[in-house]
């Protein structure tokens, strides 16, 4: 019966890849840039959002460092894929730090290189940061990743301060955003799935007890930190190849807020929850954009209709989750063909008013 | 009664722990010795600095002043997880499961201690990785087996019945691989038939595992029963300590804890 | 730098450490009772700058009027906040009720920019407090030497209330134990409602003079603010109303001293109450006037 079980999920997964692999191909060839364009900010929020969800949701370490972490990563892209040529016109105020002046590499190692470096400082940060509790830990990162931001503001030389770069070669395609999600995600399962994914849980649950089963706090949650910037700088990288141009401005802490909203909203504690509420929270975001033009009914302007209305709702949605949804959407269950299955099965006894007794699905 | 072995190095031994907080003094002068295979108890009054002398000996608090040996290696000031390394497990006085995983789970963390590989060789399910992998599931299987807890194995660890809770906790400590097991009030909250089992059930693990049982406790048929020798604390200082007849006859005890007269 | 420039730094010191000591003090009170960051404070205090813009502009109150008013209105605006978005989590796990803060300040920003919009307004103008008094050889603004006043009397009269009427005396206790007041029937929901109110009351003071002297209002002003002034009541001793006071001030003087004397790093200000955190946090986490407390294992 389980031999037959795996084998249907194994065949429900490799469609479901085809699909997936056929509509992206699909939507590479075919769609608008602007559509492209959501599809990339898609899976750079879901990355930032597994990011956030290591940490957060996984080992129960409140980190709001994730705006501070992703500018690394971005300026890194920033500072070495623009042509050296062109340097000298977006660094006009002063002039480059000689010694990267020079230095150009392509988007993947810059991109890596940027993760390394964000994975860099979440270590420094850790040292000091990672034995505070609960809202200190929150403030101090929150307070690093300002730190950053105002850093990247005043380097004239390196990161051109508060005029941004730009002219930075942008991709017109959606596999470099979409690939690296997908890698993040499998390398994200398989993590979790691991003895060190358990200890992170066990750290969240109770930290004491965690300690007194031989887990090393400071080990491991030095070790889900530096993960989750590492991920934070390859999104970073990724958000500087699609916007092609990046200020500090971009990097307040304010940007966090969007991938706890995300992470709230899926489940912290949940990969699949994850994913589905970047998608949910990217997307919406955008189609929310008609709440910002005015809206006329029946050739009476509805006044609430105007610019900043958007977000508002977007805040107000936020609220509801928090207080009414704080489970999220997955909890800390994933989404699996026998959730789904089993799904399906409730809506039909309910349809069929039978009250057959239900097989209870194995949550993983 | 086991015979002490005078000769060999005490598995556990502390030598004049003073814990001070503040102005307050939980333990002082606490000098107490458990050799191999003893199951030796820690009695006193509530309040009298018991739990203090198991967070000082597993690590949680470092002492202010004294020093914690163990098996003649001093231990004193090692971060708790670095103590459970080197076999020392505990079980909790209020229990401290992780509540929302399942039983498996509990006792599956337990085991990461010993899994030797690196995360990314974990993450990547490498060969030496895997077998380590195995092994930890078989090792858990085996213990939910040996605590019977096969029924409730995938049941999340908060839903299951007090004794039952208590019994995983100490499930997870044998995961460990511990060679001194410290107990915190095993048989709190429980009636006498289950008082019963467990002290049978003590014994057992104990040459099962080949442990050596150092626990706080306030069922007194427990403690007489079971334990070859007993340490009672007062007020943060041993006032007795001997087999329990002995400490059962020891005046200073009496007035301190066991059945004191009383009188309107 | 001579005597004039020197004594402008100073009395700027001054007043922006009484601004951030007034703000502080609210962070303070929330977390000794609650044990939560309030993240939506530096937003009532951003909302007090609009409530007071509006009620003179809009309402046109005379000016004693529209300080009393916006006082009550902040005051009732931190109350809403915590029955709505506070209370239905005090039993939720503690990082539910740190994201409804955090969801809370998120949203008065964007209620703020929408419905003020996003383009800076201009505190309207108190001459008689803009205007300068001669000391000596220096002249200095009547709202720099009245913000020290009145932050130190505030303090006064909230340090009375603590410890010398029945309501302080509930606050107490309900911060030392909330378990233990609650059993013995202080009734938990008026005491945490007046900390807010009285929170954000300080919080409206602060934001008026803040207006005075500084003018400029825009729906992101409090963020900085917020965070520095949370920074100082941790620098202070969190949970400590004279801690806060001290570590406003602390903050607010250092912050102007720094720029005035290293005029090159006046971008790297607002790194300064950073800084000063993570030392705090690694040499003595429980600030200068604060209190050990050890988790019962």
């Amino acid at each position: 019966m389980k031999r037959e079980m795996n084998k249907k999920r194994i065949l429900l997964n490799l469609i479901l890849i085809a699909v997936a692999a056929a509509f992206l191909i699909y939507a590479d060839q075919n769609m608008s840039f602007y559509s492209l364009r959501i599809i990339n900010l898609c899976a750079v929020y879901a990355i930032m959002g597994l990011s956030m969800n290591l940490i957060n949701g996984f080992t129960g370490m409140f980190s709001l460092g994730s705006a501070g972490f992703m500018a690394i990563g971005a300026y890194a892209v920033a500072i070495f894929t623009v042509p050296v040529a062109v340097r000298s016109e977006v660094f006009y105020l002063q002039p480059m730090w000689p010694v990267i002046a020079n230095i150009h590499m392509g988007f993947f190692p810059a991109m890596i290189l940027g993760g390394v470096l964000s994975a860099v400082a979440a270590f420094l940060i850790g040292f000091p940061v990672l034995r505070l509790k609960g809202d200190y830990l929150a403030i101090a990162t929150l307070g690093f990743s300002e730190i950053i931001r105002i850093a990247f503001t005043n380097l004239q030389t390196v990161t051109n301060g508060p005029l941004g770069i730009k002219y930075i070669p942008s991709f017109d395609h959606i596999w470099w955003p979409v690939l690296t999600a997908i890698v993040v995600t499998v390398f994200m399962f398989l993590l979790i799935k691991s003895s060190y994914g358990r200890a992170f849980k066990a750290i969240r649950e109770d930290e004491i007890a965690a300690e007194a089963m031989g887990i090393g706090l400071f080990k491991h949650s030095m070790l889900s930190f530096v993960i989750s910037g590492f991920l934070a700088g390859m999104g970073g990288a990724l958000m500087a190849g699609i916007l092609g141009t990046i200020d500090p401005k971009q990097f307040l802490f304010t940007l966090t807020y969007n991938f706890l909203l995300i992470i709230v909203l899926g489940g912290m504690g949940s990969i699949s929850g994850t994913l589905i509420s970047s998608v949910i929270v990217t997307a919406g975001l955008e189609w929310l954009r008609i709440a910002d033009e005015p809206l006329t009914l029946f050739g009476v302007n509805i006044p609430l209709f105007r610019p900043g209305f958007r977000m508002v709702v977007f805040s107000v949605l936020l609220m509801v989750i928090v207080l009414f949804f704080s489970k999220g959407l997955m909890g800390t269950k994933e989404l699996s063909w026998e959730l789904i299955g089993n799904w399906f099965e409730r809506q039909k006894a309910r349809f069929n008013k039978k009250g057959t007794p239900l097989k209870g699905g194995e949550s993983k | 009664m086991t015979q002490t072995k005078k000769a060999a190095v005490p598995v556990l031994e502390t030598q004049n722990i003073l814990m001070r907080f503040g102005g307050v003094v939980a333990v002082n002068n606490l000098s107490i010795q458990v050799h191999q295979g003893e199951i030796v108890a820690l009695i006193g009054p509530n309040g009298a600095g018991k739990t203090t002398a198991f967070n000082v000996i597993t690590g949680v608090y470092t002492p202010t002043e004294g020093g914690v040996l163990l098996k003649g290696e001093p231990i004193t000031g090692l971060l708790p997880n670095k103590i459970t390394q080197k076999g020392v497990a505990r079980t909790f006085q209020n229990i401290r499961l992780f509540k929302n995983l399942t039983v498996y789970e509990n006792i599956l963390i337990a085991k990461h201690l010993r899994f030797k590989a690196d995360f990314m060789s974990a993450t990547l399910q490498l060969p030496h990785a895997r077998r380590m992998e195995k092994q930890m599931h078989a090792d858990t299987e085996a213990l939910i087996n040996r605590l019977g807890l096969q029924s409730v194995k995938n049941e999340i660890a908060s839903s299951l019945p007090y004794g039952q809770q208590r019994r995983l906790e100490i499930a997870r400590a044998l995961a460990t691989e511990p060679e001194l097991l410290l107990l915190d009030e095993p048989a709190a909250g429980m009636n006498p038939q289950e008082t019963d089992e467990l002290t049978e059930f003590i014994r057992e693990i104990k040459d099962e595992y080949k442990l050596t049982i150092f626990m706080i406790e306030h069922h007194m048929d427990l403690v007489m029963e079971i334990s070859d020798r007993i340490y009672v604390l007062d007020f943060g200082v041993l006032i007795a300590e001997g087999t329990p007849d002995q400490v059962q006859n020891n005046p200073k005890v009496i007035e301190a804890y066991l059945g004191v007269e009383e009188d309107a | 730098m001579d005597l004039q420039t020197f004594f402008q730094h100073l009395s700027n010191g001054i007043s922006l450490g009484s601004l951030y000591a007034l703000i502080a003090v609210g962070y303070t009170m929330v977390y000794g009772i609650l044990r939560l960051i309030n993240f939506a404070h530096g937003d009532i205090f951003m909302m007090a700058m609009y409530f007071s813009f509006f009620s003179i502009t809009l309402f046109h109150l005379p000016w004693f009027v529209a300080i009393l008013a916006v006082i009550l209105v902040t005051a009732l605006l931190g109350m809403v906040i915590e029955a709505t978005a506070y209370r239905p989590l005090r039993n939720a796990p503690k990082t539910s009720i740190l994201i409804s803060a955090i969801g809370v300040s998120f949203l008065l920003e964007n209620l703020a920019t929408y419905l003020f919009s996003g383009k800076p307004k201009s505190f309207p103008e108190f001459t008689y407090m803009t205007s300068t008094i001669q000391l000596g050889s220096v002249s200095v603004q009547r709202v720099s030497l009245l913000t020290p006043v009145v932050t130190l009397a505030a303090l006064a009269i909230l340090l009375y209330v603590i410890n010398k009427t029945k309501l302080g005396m509930a606050m107490r206790a309900v911060s030392k134990d909330y378990e233990t007041a609650r059993v013995m029937g202080i009734k938990i929901n008026r005491v945490i409602a007046a900390t807010f109110a009285i929170g954000s009351a300080l919080a409206a003071i602060g934001a008026i003079m803040w207006g005075i002297k500084y003018i400029r209002i825009e729906p992101m002003m409090g963020v900085m603010p917020g965070l520095k002034c949370f920074i100082a009541a941790v620098i202070g001793g969190i949970g400590n109303p004279v801690g806060a006071v001290l570590g406003g001030f602390i903050l607010g003087m250092g912050e102007v001293m720094l720029v005035a004397f290293f005029s090159q790093i006046t971008g790297w200000r607002d790194a300064f109450a950073f800084v000063a955190l993570i030392l705090v946090l690694l040499i003595r986490p429980t600030g200068i006037m604060g209190e050990k407390t050890t988790e019962k294992v």
